[in-house]
């Protein structure tokens, strides 16, 4: 088990590094930077004398290596950069949007296996009842809503006309706050999984062992319990793993629709103030997480499925 | 005479699909005797199978019994309950499949698929039923049983699995083992030690067996008497020697020169090997008259227009126009 993790985390660090030059590269092909943005809306006119002490002290006129081999040994020792906005170290900025961030991805990944696992085993177990047809049209229609008009949706519903929740912002960081960007945010994968388990849980019913184990005598509801689950968990957990790593992501428009004070919204806010440091300390936030997500998946393989043996 | 164990009576089994409904099997009739074996041969596809799976009542839908009785021990079976049919399932008849690859549970240590058994239908605890599992690994003689229970399926080869699966089959002391097609995915080095050990453990527990293999030579080899299917009836039946020496219907005679002989090559020369011509009819298609006809050398006027009766020939039955 420890050897697993040791090979799955030397993986990381390789894909971390090209992640990281990917994104130092695009930025620095792309038009414009931070400096003259400031000028962009035509109302402040910035001397082009404090615009070049501000670019050498940013260090934008260095050759593109240089700056790039700085940013990395840096990086190295824990330093994402200062942002050019609030002249506050990255890390700092990044540090206190983490734990929201955190919260909203974990409550809208809870809410979709919750109730996409529910759902899809429920439809596979009684396929063409009406559960399976509800359950798949929930699913469908959870996969083609758009976040954005969604939320919207749950804002004006449980906000606007029950009152019952409050519509947008961290609050006093308690649950009422949480559910429904959580929602909001889970949906998509709800529905995912949901199909992904009946379609998982169908398989395996139609597996040689699960005849076996009907062959033996077993009720049905031993030969799920004791045959299927088991089997299907497998297929189910890659895909929660895939939507989990990529919720940090996802999370961008939610975070933004309902001022959630997270990491995405901190990265939106960094693109349109082209505030590089804090920009590449987002991405680098959320490659992580996906990473780390993905190593935890594959932990979870070997502890469920004796045949996977890595190394 | 003592009642058979198992009787087959008139056996229908119908395909609902397209909206319209087939009959799969037709007018299957055998009996099995306590501690008889007795042999289902024919090619894929003439409905051996599911004749098995109906005796299991584990027909799955669109399949279904249409007609006809089973009679197990006395008891007629065909419209028991879900609840008897999964109490005799495995206390009463045992099943071996035809992939020792895949009828295991991936997932779950041999041992404890076996000590299944021991829990659901002898109401053992788990660590008994574990105990009374090594037990059953080693008489069928798999290695070191004692480590082999905590290994999972993919740690054993084909033959392992196939000892496990009659480990299962025969836990506890069926009256009936059903084989389909026990040994088609495994060496032909392994059949025989498979074989062999099948044979030797149902004769020492007393157990009938009912063998399906599209393999005549292993059928007759291992049972008593031998049922020949094609295309949902069967044709003929008889002793198993008999049914070498002198098969009456052009099917069986065609699966008998199909046969490979040891031997016939130095004396008669070198000679292609014999074979039925055409495939098995698909089930919407069956033709009119005998459904062999399409396939049959001899075949007649009457072939086509009439489908034969069942002739009680000696010991045995034919269903044919011409059997001399």
């Amino acid at each position: 088990m420890l050897l697993v993790l040791v090979r799955r985390l030397g993986n990381v660090i390789p894909t971390l590094l090209a992640v990281i030059a990917l994104v130092f590269l695009l930025f620095s092909v792309l038009p414009g930077s931070f400096i003259s943005g400031m000028n962009e809306d035509g109302r402040s006119v910035i001397d082009p004398a404090v615009m070049e002490r501000m670019r050498k002290e940013m260090g934008l006129d260095d050759p593109l290596y240089e700056r790039f081999a700085k940013y990395v040994g840096k990086l190295a020792t824990g330093d994402l950069g200062t942002s050019f906005r609030t002249r506050e170290p990255v890390t700092k900025l990044i540090a206190v949007r983490v734990w929201p961030s955190l919260k909203l991805v974990f409550a809208a990944m809870a809410f979709a296996i919750l109730v996409g696992v529910t759902l899809g085993f429920l439809a596979a177990l009684k396929p063409g009842s009406l559960i399976d047809t509800v359950s798949m049209v929930t699913a469908i229609s959870g996969l083609s809503l758009s976040q954005f008009w969604f939320g919207l949706m749950l804002m004006y519903l449980f906000a606007l006309t029950l009152n019952w929740l409050p519509s947008f912002g961290y609050g006093d960081g308690g649950l009422r706050n949480l559910i429904l960007p959580a929602i909001a945010l889970g949906v998509g994968p709800m529905a995912l999984l949901a199909r992904t388990t009946r379609a998982a849980v169908l398989d395996v019913l139609n597996a040689d062992f699960v005849r076996t184990a009907r062959s033996k005598g077993m009720s049905e509801r031993l030969v799920v319990k004791w045959h299927v689950l088991r089997n299907a968990l497998v297929l189910v957990v890659t895909i929660v793993g895939l939507q989990f790593g990529s919720l940090m992501g996802q999370a961008v428009v939610v975070e933004k629709l309902f001022a959630w004070p997270g990491v995405g919204s901190l990265m939106v806010d960094s693109v349109f103030q082209r505030d590089m440091p804090a920009v590449q300390g987002c991405i680098l936030m959320i490659v992580l997480f996906f990473l780390l997500i993905n190593t935890l998946v594959d932990l979870a393989y070997v502890v469920i499925d004796p045949r996977i043996r890595y190394g | 005479m003592t009642a058979p164990l198992l009787k087959v009576d008139d056996l229908h089994i119908t395909l609902e699909g397209d909206g319209a409904s087939y009959n799969a099997v037709e007018n299957v009739s055998f009996e099995i005797g306590r501690g008889d074996a007795f042999g289902l041969v024919g090619e894929s596809g003439c409905g051996k199978s599911i004749t098995a799976l109906a005796v299991m009542g584990l027909l799955r839908r669109p399949l279904g019994i249409g007609k006809g009785r089973i009679v197990l021990d006395g008891e007629e079976i065909q419209n028991a309950s879900a609840a008897r049919l999964r109490e005799l399932r495995g206390s009463k008849i045992g099943m071996i499949f035809q992939e020792p690859m895949t009828a295991l549970n991936p997932l779950s240590p041999v041992g404890r698929q076996i000590a299944e058994m021991f829990v659901l239908h002898q109401s053992a605890s788990w660590s008994e039923a574990m105990d009374r599992a090594e037990d059953a690994l080693r008489q069928v003689r798999v290695p070191s049983p004692e480590r082999r229970i905590r290994d999972f399926p993919h740690q054993l080869s084909g033959g392992m699995r196939q000892r496990v699966m009659i480990a299962i089959a025969l836990a506890c002391r069926p009256d009936l083992l059903i084989a389909d097609e026990p040994t088609t995915a495994l060496d032909v080095t392994v059949q025989a030690e498979i074989i062999d050990l099948m044979a030797e453990l149902c004769a020492a527990k007393g157990t009938a067996i009912l063998m399906i293999s599209h393999d005549l030579g292993l059928v007759a080899n291992m049972c008593r008497r031998v049922a020949v299917m094609y295309a949902g009836r069967i044709v003929e039946s008889q002793g198993a020697e008999a049914i070498f020496a002198t098969p009456r219907h052009p099917y069986t005679k065609g699966l008998v020169d199909s046969l490979p002989r040891l031997g016939e090559r130095s004396k008669r020369g070198r000679q292609r090997l014999r074979e039925i011509s055409g495939v098995v009819p698909s089930i919407a298609a069956y033709p009119s008259g005998c459904r062999f006809n399409p396939r049959c050398p001899s075949v007649t006027d009457i072939c086509r227009s009439a489908a034969p009766d069942v002739t009680a020939l000696g010991d045995g039955l034919v269903r044919c126009h011409h059997h001399e």
